[in-house]
């Protein structure tokens, strides 16, 4: 854990990297405060006059086509992007080490097992394969939704990890720890917990960056976050219509996505660099 | 070599199957029946058992993969439900339009993508280099649906610069050459959408790439040679430079058909994206699992395509 | 004698994590006259690569010559240059061999084509011609079958072979200065003897000054006219060859001379000088041999200058102070 502390607090001497955990950390404070301050979207349809109005004091982001504000609803739409992002990615890491742990430490018919599976898998790119399965069903709930986008992407995390644990098991202190009486599984997990745990964070941050730009595109499709929950690429898709009247009302969502998925970069790569001194 | 291309391609026809088999399972275990609608018309219990027995979906799961998988090998993808024509053909006829805005793409953000990536390199750590990096992030952090609704709202209809959609000018006559141009216009907005997200893995592998070169002794040798910095840095350095970002073609496929669900749909382009999103919309899962075949395919045929190329491109691998 | 080489308290920096900037090389005059060779010598960490690379302006980035340093070929500024005749320099005035043959040529280009490109960056021939001349360098580098190697590849050759060829690269555009940095280190002790001959050789055909770095005592004698020790960034000894190995002066020259065995004399225990060589970020004060020099007084406190021994024979250590009259 200290390692990472490290590592974030170099990021934040990059000046790209600090521009990038402000932002993150601004976005997920509005996420989990503004809506307390802003008006309540769901509450907001005056049935008499549903119509679009561009920026203005009031409503700084406009109104949408159902007189929404959109300002409040693209601070909404954070907590749900964050939130799917950020579940599903912690599924994706935590399903990706175990296979990884489990194929390396087996070996065997095992290891040559899964990783034919995710081979395969890698194939077959996440979007179509979402696109697939989410085209079946008549309703899927949030919760499948994060579940589904969690299980599709642990695969390369699971060659990451695999190949960490084949490095450590060949280790020569890792017999000598043996030879001193300690367990074999033990010296293993806990070196690959310290030698993984920078790569796997760099891993989870460029995560969350790409779910968001996974479900915002799923949600634009219609297979995704289901209105009115309110999510930033289902506000583009509902943009899409009044795209040359009112562009504010398409526009600001995506400005959102691509300032966030920019930060996710941003402090990924710095990330990155902080834990592999050498990278360029 | 040759022992290794043959046991390379055994590997890439086993890694296919296990795709389509993967495939196959995520729709049939799936709950929700793919076939109690028809577009949006729920069917009635009679008609749904119809149309299963019609598409042999009341046999058992493994005769029905045998099926599939036979299918596939013979050519046969099964019926579009909304188009009711095999799919094998509908994805062929909409081929052509991808290959033409894929390849576009690529050539696109190979040639910049290369240039940019090697500018950077010689002038690491200048504003160049610091900006072209943040630009292409935020090209990648796009999402493409979004800045293709922006552009055919903005240059296409707005200001009139270019067309907002479609592969052709339906009104429009001409020869061969006309209409290559008409279509060559057509293709630019969808392009440059594309390549804006997606170019940024090439400029920064290109990147990384000449910065391992240009740390190496030989490129001291040469310029100590006296020779012009632009030999330096394209006919030595660049050389090798370029190896890496070449085996990265094969994996780019991936990337670029998800990006042209996106930009076909947004710019009604007709190719197979918006093929997958017609069949998404009108529930036509054989359609879009035929698509899932192709899809597949082309990018096990690319992963090893780019091996391949590796393998053949290095001069120390060829003579060992 | 025509002086073509004159270096003036040459300095290159490098930044260090904390934000000031180092020394490695600091503060290094020497000259070079027309057809004599000038033997640098040190161990790693004493700056004496650095240097070379600071005479064709290669000193690799963030590293920097600093202000105040001089450089000068013949009538020229050498840190003044830029561009089109900063290249016109590197090559075809001042030649350089590197150490390590198999990371110094490009593995994809033939051996020939490395040379010709030399000789075409400065010589208006055509391809024909610098391809012959690249051969006629080979055969003069005394590479046998020339013409059957120039279409060979780096790694298709021999250590020794690919050092000649390093050789004829550097000589292909003819030029008045050789620098080189340690050519004989990479390789075995046989073929180091046959590259010194083919420099040596050359240097006599082509009326050429050479600088030869090294690390090495034993390849100096015979071979180098003047010999200059450096350690920790400075010169700290310069002499005519015969006379420093008759009369090492300085302490840290001693040190190495004791260090070396010897065939003849008796077998003796060799005395390796104690401690280690200090690290560029962190010269010490005063003499830089102080820690280590067993001869240290109260005066060592201070830097010393160069001061004479004897004729031409100059040390930085104030010790020279009860020595000028001998020798």
């Amino acid at each position: 854990m200290r390692i990472i502390a490290e590592a974030l607090r170099t990021a934040w001497g990059t000046p790209r990297g600090r521009a990038g955990l402000m932002f993150l950390g601004f976005l997920v404070l509005l996420a989990l405060f503004g809506p307390l301050f802003l008006p309540d979207p769901a509450r907001q349809f005056d049935l008499d006059e549903l119509s679009t109005t561009p920026p203005s004091v009031e409503h700084p982001f406009g109104t949408d086509e159902l007189s929404r504000d959109v300002l409040s609803r693209v601070v909404n739409g954070a907590r749900i992007s964050l939130a799917v992002a950020a579940l599903a990615v912690g599924l994706s890491i935590t399903l990706g080490a175990g296979v990884g742990l489990v194929a390396g430490y087996w070996g065997g018919a095992v290891d040559a097992l899964l990783m034919r599976f995710v081979d395969g898998a890698l194939a077959i790119p996440r979007l179509f394969l979402l696109m697939i399965v989410l085209v079946v069903p008549d309703r899927v709930p949030l919760l499948a939704l994060i579940l589904l986008i969690g299980t599709t992407g642990w695969f390369a995390t699971s060659r990451l990890v695999r190949a960490e644990v084949l490095r450590l098991r060949e280790e020569t202190f890792v017999r000598a720890a043996e030879a001193l009486g300690a367990s074999r599984r033990r010296i293993i997990l806990r070196h690959l917990l310290v030698n993984a745990a920078g790569p796997l964070l760099v891993t989870a941050t460029l995560g969350v960056g790409d779910v968001i730009l996974l479900e915002s595109g799923l949600s634009f499709l219609g297979l995704g976050v289901q209105p009115p929950t309110p999510s930033w690429g289902g506000m583009v898709l509902d943009g899409r219509a009044v795209i040359e009247a009112a562009p504010w009302v398409s526009i600001f969502p995506g400005v959102a996505i691509v300032l966030t998925v920019l930060a996710t970069s941003l402090v990924g790569d710095a990330l990155r660099d902080a834990f592999d001194p050498r990278g360029a | 070599m040759r022992p290794w291309l043959v046991r390379r391609t055994l590997q890439a026809a086993l890694t296919l199957v296990i795709a389509l088999i993967l495939l196959f399972l995520v729709v049939h275990i799936l709950p929700g029946d793919p076939l109690a609608r028809e577009g949006d018309r729920a069917l009635t219990p009679q008609q749904t058992e119809a149309l299963r027995a019609r598409y042999g979906l009341d046999r058992p799961l493994g005769s029905q993969l045998l099926v599939f998988l036979s299918g596939i090998a013979r050519g046969d993808l099964g019926v579009s439900i909304q188009y009711g024509r095999p799919v094998t053909g509908l994805l062929l006829e909409r081929l052509p339009a991808t290959l033409l805005l894929g390849g576009a793409v690529l050539l696109l953000n190979f040639t910049l993508g290369v240039w940019l990536g090697v500018r950077q390199a010689v002038r690491k750590d200048s504003w160049e280099d610091r900006w072209i990096t943040t630009l292409s992030l935020a090209g990648y952090a796009t999402p493409s649906f979004w800045l293709g609704i922006v552009l055919a709202a903005f240059v296409g209809v707005r200001w009139r610069l270019l067309p907002a959609g479609g592969m052709r000018d339906p009104l429009g006559t001409g020869g061969a050459l006309a209409t290559a141009l008409d279509v060559l216009r057509h293709l630019i907005l969808p392009v440059v959408t594309l390549s804006a997200v997606s170019i940024a893995a090439t400029i920064r592998y290109q990147r990384s790439a000449m910065l391992e070169v240009l740390r190496l002794p030989y490129i001291v040798t040469a310029r100590a040679k006296g020779l012009p910095e632009a030999r330096v840095v394209w006919a030595h350095a660049w050389r090798s430079a370029l190896f890496p970002v070449l085996t990265l073609l094969g994996l780019w496929l991936p990337i670029l058909v998800s990006g042209s669900v996106f930009v076909e749909s947004v710019f009604a382009w007709p190719g197979l994206g918006s093929l997958a999103i017609a069949a998404v919309s009108g529930r036509d899962y054989p359609l879009l699992m035929g698509a899932g075949v192709l899809v597949a395919g082309v990018v096990v045929l690319g992963t090893l395509l780019s091996d391949l190329a590796y393998a053949v491109l290095d001069p120390r691998v060829r003579v060992a | 004698m025509t002086r073509v080489l004159d270096v003036r308290d040459l300095r290159v920096s490098f930044p260090a994590p904390d934000g000031h900037r180092f020394f490695p090389v600091d503060g290094v005059s020497f000259t070079l006259d027309r057809g004599e060779t000038l033997a640098l010598v040190g161990e790693s960490g004493c700056g004496k690569s650095l240097t070379s690379l600071a005479l064709l302006q290669l000193v690799p980035p963030p590293g920097r010559v600093e202000p105040g340093s001089a450089i000068r070929l013949g009538d020229t500024d050498v840190l003044s240059l830029r561009g089109e005749a900063l290249r016109h320099i590197r090559g075809r005035r001042i030649g350089m061999i590197f150490q390590d043959p198999m990371t110094s040529l490009n593995p994809v280009f033939t051996v020939g084509d490395q040379i010709a490109e030399g000789v075409r960056a400065h010589l208006p021939v055509s391809r024909a011609e610098a391809r012959e001349r690249a051969r006629a360098l080979l055969q003069e580098v005394g590479i046998p079958d020339p013409t059957g190697r120039l279409d060979a590849y780096p790694h298709q050759l021999s250590g020794g072979m690919r050092q000649r060829v390093m050789i004829a690269i550097a000589l292909a555009a003819e030029p008045e200065i050789l620098v080189a940095d340690e050519p004989t280190t990479a390789l075995d002790v046989t073929v180091q003897a046959q590259i010194l001959e083919v420099l040596d050789r050359l240097r006599r055909a082509r009326g050429m000054a050479v600088l030869l770095i090294t690390h090495d005592l034993g390849i100096v004698a015979g071979r180098a006219d003047r010999v200059a020790v450096m350690y920790a960034g400075q010169i700290v000894e310069e002499a005519p060859t015969p006379k420093l190995f008759a009369h090492p002066s300085h302490p840290y020259t001693q040190g190495l001379f004791a260090s070396v065995p010897r065939i003849s004399g008796p077998v003796t225990r060799l005395t390796p000088i104690g401690g280690t060589v200090p690290p560029p970020t962190a010269w010490p004060t005063g003499c830089r041999f102080r820690p280590r020099c067993p001869q240290a007084f109260e005066k060592s406190q201070l830097p010393p200058e160069l001061l004479p021994v004897g004729p031409d024979h100059r040390m930085r250590c104030w010790l020279a102070e009860g020595k000028v009259g001998r020798g």
